[in-house]
C-alpha cells in the first residue's frame, strides 16, 4: 500500500472535522438535510472561503495579514456605493486597493518589516476609509452581484457549489501553477529562491496582489449576500480567516499551505457557529465554545505533527 | 577550440568584512575538464571565494572574467552561464516536492506541462548520478531523509533544463552520504569533467579530494598557499600545506593534577566529553561539525527547564551577538546584570544600588570603554559589546562557562584582555568550555577535543595541542 503523503494526512483532519460537524447537525436537525436547509447553513460560505484563501496566500510567504477584516469591510462599502453609482470609478478604487497591497508586499520585502505591524497599521487605514465611503450602514448591492449570488444551481446550493469552484481554482493557482510554486518557495526557503535568480521582492508583491484580489472578491460577494454594507461588516474575518487556514492544515511559517484545506477549514468554522446554535448554547457562550472547538481540533493537529516528526526520524 | 581559455577566472580578488580580510588577493582560473579541490581550515577563505565565483559576493578589488570576457557578474548571470552550486546547508524548499524545487531552480522551465518536463529532467539527472536512488520526484522534500535531500540537491545542479551546467561547485557534498553514494558521486564528477565540464570540490575528506581532483588549491588566511596538480600531493603534504610555519603561542601554564569532574557527557559514538574543575577546554575542528550542538546540549542538560534556580550550573556566552546575545534596546548596565538578577534582588525587587555596584566592578575589571553604563548597548563597539556579554556570564556564580566562538570579529586588543580574564577565572576554579574556529585561541586551552562529523575524534592535552595535530584530526583521510 502506498503511504499517505504528509500533505494528504494534513488534509484528512479538517475533512474529518467538517464531516463530524455535518453529521452531528444532521442528527440534531434532520430537516437541514434538504436543499433549503443546506442553503441556509452554507449561505456565507463563499465570502468566508475567499477571505480565508486571501489570508492563506499571505501566510504562504511567511507573513500574516491583520487588516483582512477591515480591508474586506472597505471593499464591501465601495461595492455597495461606488460600484452601484459609478461602476468605473468603483472598479478603479478596487484596482487601486489591490495595487496598494502589492506595494505593501514590496515594502515589507524591501525593508524586511514585520508584516504584522504593517498590516495592523493598515487595518486602521482601511477602517477609516470604509467609514469615509459609507458613514452609516446602507447602500445596495450592484444588480449583477445580487443576481449572481442568488443563483440556485440544481445539484447543490450556491454556498457549497461556489466554495467548491473557488477551492479548485485556488488549488490550481497556488498549488499547481509555476507562480504558486514560486510563492510557496519564498515561504519555504527565501534564500534559495533568491539564489536561483528570482526576485523575492516581486514574488512578494505578486503574492500580496493575488491575496488582495481574493479579498476584493470576498467583499463583493459578501455585499451580494447581505444586499447592503457597513464599515464593520467583516471585522470578524481577520481572525476567522487565520483560524481557517490553520484549521485547514496550514502553518504560520514555512510555506506549508493547502488551498482545499483552507476552504474546508473556513466551512468548518462557519458550521461550528450553527452547530452551537442548534445545541442551544446561549449566545454569550458561543464565541467561547467556538474557541474550544478550535483548540480541540488544533490539539489533534499537534498530535499529528508529532507523529509525522517521529516517522520522519525513523 | 577554446579549451585553453578558462570558463571563469578570478584575478587578485580582495574581500574585507569589517576588519577581517576574508580574501587577500586570490586568483583562481577554472578550466574546462578539470576538478579543482579546494581545501583549508576555518576562515581560510574557501566559502568567500566560492561566493565570489557564484555571484553572491562582489570583491572590493579584483576582476572576474567569463570565457575571457569581462562581465557584470551576479547570481542570475552566473546561472545563465551554466554555473551551479551545491551549498553545504540545505538549500531546497522543504515544503515543496522535488519536481517543484526543480521548477524553482530552473527559471526558464515554464509553460504548460512544466511538471512533466521537470519530472523528466530531475529523474534523468538522478538516474545518471545515483543509479538505483529510489527517490520519487513527486515526494515532498521535507519527507525525504537528509541523504536523499542531498542527493536531490546534487542531481539538481547537474541537471540540464536548456542551460547545460558547465561549472558545478560542490561544498562538502558527501557530508551526509554513505560511502557507496559518495563513490557514485565522485564517479559522476570524473565523468562530468571528462565530458568537458568543470567542478570545484570543497571537502574535509582528503582522500576524496586526492582521488578526484585534478588540481588542488590550498588556502590559508584568505590567500592561496599552494596550488599544484593533485598527483603531487599526499595526505601528509596537504595537511602540512594547510598549517603555518611554526607560530608559537603563549601556551597554557596550568600544571598539576586536574580537579574534580564537573561535567560529563557520553556521546553515542566517539570519545566521551569530560570537563574538570578549573580547566579551559577547547572544542576544535572545522566549523559546523557538532561543536555548537555539544555546547547547547551541555547547557540544556545543566540548566533548569521549568523554574529558575538560584544556583545555575552553567552559563552560555553567545557567538552571534545580534542573534542571541544582546538586548539591543537596553542599557549596558541592564545587559550586563540580566543573568545575575536573582543575586541582586530582594523579595523579587531588583536592588538598584547593588546592581550599579556590581556593574561598576565589572566595568573596571574587564575595561568596558564607556563614560556611562546607562548608555545603550549599541553605543559600544562590537568588541566592547562582546566584553559586556563576558561580564554578564562571569558575574554569575555559575561554575561552568560555555562559549560559542565568542571572539568572532573582535579586535586583537580586546581578545588579549579577555584571554587574561579567562585565565584568571580558571585559576580560581571556573571551568571554561570554549568552541573556537581560531587556531590561536585553541592553543590557549588546557585540553582540546577535536570534532568531526558530530563525533569527538581526538583529545589533545598540553604540548600535544599543535596545529598539525588539530588539522590532521579535523580532516579525514578516507571516506567512511
Amino acid at each position: 500500500m502506498k503511504r499517505l503523503s504528509p500533505d494528504a494526512l494534513r488534509l484528512a483532519l479538517p475533512v474529518l472535522a467538517l464531516s463530524v460537524l455535518i453529521i452531528s447537525v444532521f442528527i440534531m436537525r434532520p430537516n437541514v438535510m434538504s436543499y433549503n436547509g443546506l442553503h441556509l447553513l452554507f449561505k456565507l460560505g463563499i465570502p468566508i472561503a475567499l477571505a480565508t484563501l486571501a489570508q492563506m496566500i499571505i501566510m504562504s510567504v511567511n507573513d500574516l495579514d491583520l487588516s483582512m477584516g477591515s480591508f474586506i469591510s472597505f471593499v464591501a462599502c465601495v461595492t455597495a456605493t461606488w460600484l452601484v453609482d459609478a461602476p468605473l470609478i468603483g472598479a478603479l478604487m478596487l484596482l487601486g486597493a489591490i495595487a496598494t497591497y502589492a506595494a505593501l508586499g514590496m515594502v515589507i520585502a524591501w525593508r524586511g518589516l514585520p508584516s504584522i505591524v504593517v498590516t495592523l497599521g493598515m487595518s486602521f487605514v482601511w477602517a477609516g476609509l470604509a467609514v469615509l465611503v459609507l458613514p452609516t450602514p446602507g447602500g445596495t448591492a450592484p444588480g449583477w452581484v445580487a443576481s449572481l449570488m442568488s443563483v440556485r444551481p440544481t445539484l447543490m446550493p450556491m454556498g457549497i457549489a461556489g466554495s467548491i469552484i473557488i477551492a479548485v481554482v485556488a488549488h490550481f493557482v497556488i498549488m499547481r501553477s509555476s507562480f504558486g510554486v514560486l510563492i510557496r518557495g519564498v515561504g519555504g526557503n527565501e534564500r534559495s529562491v533568491a539564489r536561483a535568480g528570482w526576485s523575492v521582492l516581486w514574488a512578494r508583491a505578486a503574492a500580496y496582489a493575488t491575496a488582495a484580489s481574493f479579498a476584493v472578491l470576498a467583499g463583493i460577494t459578501l455585499v451580494g449576500l447581505m444586499t447592503s454594507a457597513d464599515a464593520n461588516i467583516a471585522l470578524r474575518y481577520t481572525l476567522l480567516s487565520i483560524a481557517g487556514v490553520i484549521l485547514g492544515g496550514g502553518e504560520f511559517t514555512g510555506g506549508r499551505v493547502s488551498a482545499i484545506g483552507a476552504v474546508v477549514g473556513a466551512l468548518t468554522l462557519l458550521l461550528a457557529g450553527s452547530f452551537l446554535t442548534f445545541l442551544k448554547v446561549p449566545n454569550d457562550w458561543q464565541i467561547g465554545a467556538q474557541g474550544m472547538i478550535l483548540i480541540g481540533i488544533l490539539g489533534l493537529r499537534l498530535l499529528l505533527v508529532r507523529l509525522e516528526k517521529r516517522r520522519g526520524r525513523a | 577550440m577554446s579549451t585553453l581559455q578558462p570558463i571563469i577566472a578570478v584575478t587578485a580578488a580582495h574581500v574585507r568584512f569589517g576588519e577581517v580580510r576574508a580574501l587577500d588577493g586570490v586568483s583562481l582560473a577554472i578550466m574546462p575538464g578539470e576538478c579543482i579541490g579546494l581545501v583549508g581550515h576555518n576562515g581560510a577563505g574557501k566559502s568567500t571565494i566560492v561566493n565570489v565565483i557564484n555571484g553572491g559576493l562582489r570583491p572590493q578589488e579584483g576582476s572576474l572574467t567569463c570565457d575571457g570576457k569581462d562581465i557584470d557578474w551576479s547570481v542570475g548571470v552566473a546561472r545563465a552561464q551554466g554555473l551551479r552550486c551545491v551549498f553545504q546547508e540545505l538549500s531546497l524548499c522543504p515544503n515543496l516536492t522535488v519536481i517543484e524545487n526543480t521548477r524553482l531552480m530552473h527559471r526558464n522551465l515554464g509553460g504548460w506541462g512544466w511538471r512533466d518536463k521537470a519530472r523528466q529532467i530531475i529523474r534523468t539527472s538522478l538516474d545518471r548520478v545515483f543509479p538505483d536512488h529510489g527517490i520519487d520526484p513527486g515526494a515532498q522534500v521535507g519527507a525525504l531523509t537528509i541523504a536523499e535531500r542531498q542527493m536531490v540537491e546534487i542531481a539538481m545542479s547537474f541537471s540540464d533544463a536548456g542551460i547545460a551546467p558547465r561549472v558545478v561547485i560542490l561544498d562538502e557534498p558527501t557530508s551526509s552520504l554513505d560511502a557507496g553514494l559518495a563513490e557514485q558521486l565522485l564517479n559522476h564528477v570524473r565523468r562530468f569533467i571528462a565530458e568537458g565540464g568543470a567542478v570545484i570540490l570543497v571537502s574535509h575528506i582528503l582522500g576524496e579530494v586526492l582521488s578526484t581532483a585534478t588540481r588542488i588549491v590550498v588556502m590559508k588566511d584568505g590567500r592561496t598557499v599552494a596550488e599544484r596538480p593533485a598527483g603531487e600531493f599526499t595526505q601528509v603534504s596537504l595537511v602540512d600545506a594547510m598549517g603555518s610555519t611554526a607560530r608559537d603561542q603563549t601556551r597554557s601554564t596550568r600544571t598539576g593534577p586536574a580537579g574534580a569532574v564537573v561535567l560529563r557527557q557520553d556521546l553515542p559514538r566517539g570519545l566521551p566529553f569530560v570537563a574538570h574543575k578549573g580547566e579551559v577546554i577547547g572544542l576544535a575542528g572545522l566549523g559546523g561539525h557538532g561543536q555548537t550542538e555539544m555546547l547547547v546540549a551541555l547547557y540544556e542538560k545543566h540548566s533548569p527547564s521549568w523554574f529558575p534556580v538560584r544556583d545555575p550550573r552553567a552559563i552560555f556566552v553567545a557567538g552571534d551577538r545580534r542573534l542571541n546575545g544582546t538586548f539591543d534596546l537596553w542599557s549596558i548596565l541592564r545587559n550586563m546584570t540580566v543573568a545575575s538578577l536573582p543575586d541582586l534582588s530582594r523579595a523579587g525587587m531588583v536592588n538598584r544600588s547593588a546592581e550599579a555596584k556590581r556593574a561598576a566592578t565589572w566595568q573596571a575589571r574587564i575595561a568596558i570603554r564607556t563614560p556611562d553604563m546607562n548608555n545603550p548597548i549599541l553605543s559600544l563597539s562590537g568588541g566592547n559589546q562582546q566584553k559586556v556579554l563576558f561580564a554578564r556570564a562571569l558575574s554569575t556564580r555559575a561554575p561552568v562557562v560555555l562559549m560559542d566562538d565568542p571572539m568572532r570579529g573582535v579586535d586583537i586588543g580586546t581578545k588579549q584582555e579577555v584571554y587574561d580574564i579567562i585565565r584568571a577565572e580558571a585559576a580560581q576554579g571556573r571551568t571554561f568550555i570554549w568552541y573556537s574556529t581560531e587556531m590561536s585561541e585553541i592553543a590557549l586551552c588546557d585540553r582540546v577535543y577535536i570534532f568531526r562529523e558530530g563525533v569527538i575524534v581526538a583529545d589533545l592535552t598540553g604540548t600535544q595541542i599543535t596545529e598539525h595535530a588539530i588539522l590532521s584530526a579535523s580532516f579525514k583521510g578516507e571516506a567512511a
